[in-house]
């Protein structure tokens, strides 16, 4: 193990840095997305409730790795064949993608279950006072509601910066691709992946204190 | 009953149906400036649904409601501009619970341009004070009783000076210490010539405060008059029956 962490110390925290940096790109682009169609979810509209429905339904029920390779492997080929012209993603392009898309199905979900847990009678109070429907929601129901979800939304966190493991496949050089190419040098798997686990375990901690935290501030004013 | 006023809330054959269910089978009432109208009933006879109608909480089914010149009935309607003319005050308060009180009262004057921050905050203090609350100021929602989050609710609503009051069974969650509280702010605004319209339990209230009383029940009004008519000389078996039970 020793010897790992000496010859190859370097290699795998560079390795970390792009899971961190995959993760982020990811969480950053399915926050976005889940917001999006979380509300889309709430509206009353029925056109909105079913492209929000139809999203999240295809997205959850699909595997990532397939998604992955899909987008990868897929798509480029496909486009290959029909114009003529070959269209690389990158890796990470492509793995920001599918995080992305994956993260915001289900934070989607964390967002409408989240919204339609607050009392109706606070959208009618703020709309009773002549407060618009969007002002209504921003001011009073989303407050109340993000506060209910940041437990939620701290667990689609850690199960998305896990996720990036599963990009591996399609060659993004984060921490499960690069501790397999020093296992096919050294033949060590026992200690590498015990190193690689430790290394996902310890991000994954650190993050449950700094949510910790949040929520403690969070919940001062109650 | 003073028909020469005029008339803030025109109702004409207001029916409210959800899905096959008919709730309101054909409403037609007039409530005129000034008015302090009761609506008394039995459960589930379309009172709330009447109430929540005029401001459009529900969508109207069929019908005609006018109020203050806003044409509640069409689509078209500015709902909002509407609303900000007409207060309600809600059987669970409803204090928005991410605020304290204050921001609870200067929420809606100050998102919609009706006044600055410290304008905002002057005419809160008033209100607050004008329903005895003036120490609950930096409160929680949480902090507070049933009859002082309800005393809120009224204060939050008046903020917005509004020609109408709105209120839904204001005092039916409270416990009956805490009644009385919120009775007395109900009265005072009564006596200062605001135009309510009360869905109530308290017929004491109705008989003490209300110029006139509607009887709603079955999606319809089945008898209206003063509280001397209504309570000591009903005419409809209905009626009769239903005072029989809550007297």
């Amino acid at each position: 193990m020793g010897r790992i962490l000496s010859e190859y110390g370097i290699y795998l925290l560079e390795a970390l840095g792009k899971t961190l940096l995959l993760a982020l790109l990811g969480l950053f682009f399915g926050c976005i997305i889940g917001v999006v169609f979380g509300l889309l979810s709430v509206v009353k509209s029925k056109v909105c409730n079913w492209i929000s429905l139809v999203y999240v339904n295809i997205i959850r029920g699909i595997p990532m790795i397939v998604l992955a390779l899909f987008v990868y492997i897929g798509v480029p080929y496909a486009f290959k064949n029909f114009f003529g012209t070959r269209v690389m993603l990158t890796s990470l392009a492509a793995g920001t993608i599918c995080l992305a898309v994956n993260c915001g199905a289900y934070m989607s979900e964390i967002i409408r279950a989240g919204i339609q847990a607050i009392d109706p009678g606070q959208m009618e109070a703020a709309r009773s006072l002549g407060l618009p429907y969007w002002k209504s929601m921003f001011r009073v129901v989303l407050p109340q509601a993000i506060k209910n979800m940041v437990p939620s939304i701290v667990n689609q966190f850690i199960i998305t910066l896990k996720d990036t493991s599963i990009l591996s496949v399609i060659g993004f050089p984060e921490l499960v691709n690069k501790g397999q190419n020093i296992i096919a040098r050294t033949f060590m798997s026992f200690q590498t992946w015990i190193i690689v686990g430790v290394m996902y375990l310890f991000v994954i901690l650190v993050l449950q204190w700094v949510a910790k935290m949040l929520e403690r501030r969070l919940n001062r004013g109650r | 009953m003073a028909d020469n006023r005029n008339v803030k809330i025109h109702v004409e054959n207001l029916q409210k149906s959800f899905g096959k269910h008919k709730v309101l089978t054909g409403i037609t009432t007039d409530i005129h400036e000034g008015e302090v109208v009761v609506v008394i009933g039995p459960s589930g006879g379309g009172k709330s649904t009447f109430l929540r109608c005029i401001n459009r909480l529900e969508e109207i089914s069929s019908g005609t409601v006018i109020v203050d010149g806003y044409d509640v009935s069409s689509k078209k309607t500015d709902i909002n501009k509407m609303r900000e003319n007409v207060g309600m005050v809600f059987q669970h308060f409803n204090l928005f619970a991410n605020l304290n009180v204050l921001g609870n009262l200067m929420l809606a004057p100050t998102e919609l341009k009706k006044a600055n921050k410290q304008e905002a905050k002057e005419e809160a203090l008033k209100m607050l004070d004008m329903v005895g609350l003036l120490e609950k100021a930096e409160a929680f929602p949480h902090q507070l009783s049933g009859g002082q989050k309800q005393r809120v609710a009224i204060a939050r609503a008046l903020c917005m000076h509004p020609d109408i009051m709105l209120f839904d069974e204001p005092t039916s969650a409270l416990d009956p210490e805490m009644v009385g509280e919120v009775l007395a702010v109900m009265k005072e605004l009564a006596k200062k010539g605001m135009t309510m319209v009360v869905v109530t339990h308290e017929m004491g209230f109705a008989r003490d405060v209300a110029d006139r009383v509607l009887f709603i029940a079955d999606g319809i009004i089945v008898e209206e008059g003063t509280p001397e008519q209504i309570f000591q000389n009903p005419q409809n078996q209905r009626t009769i029956d239903f005072l029989n039970c809550v007297l």
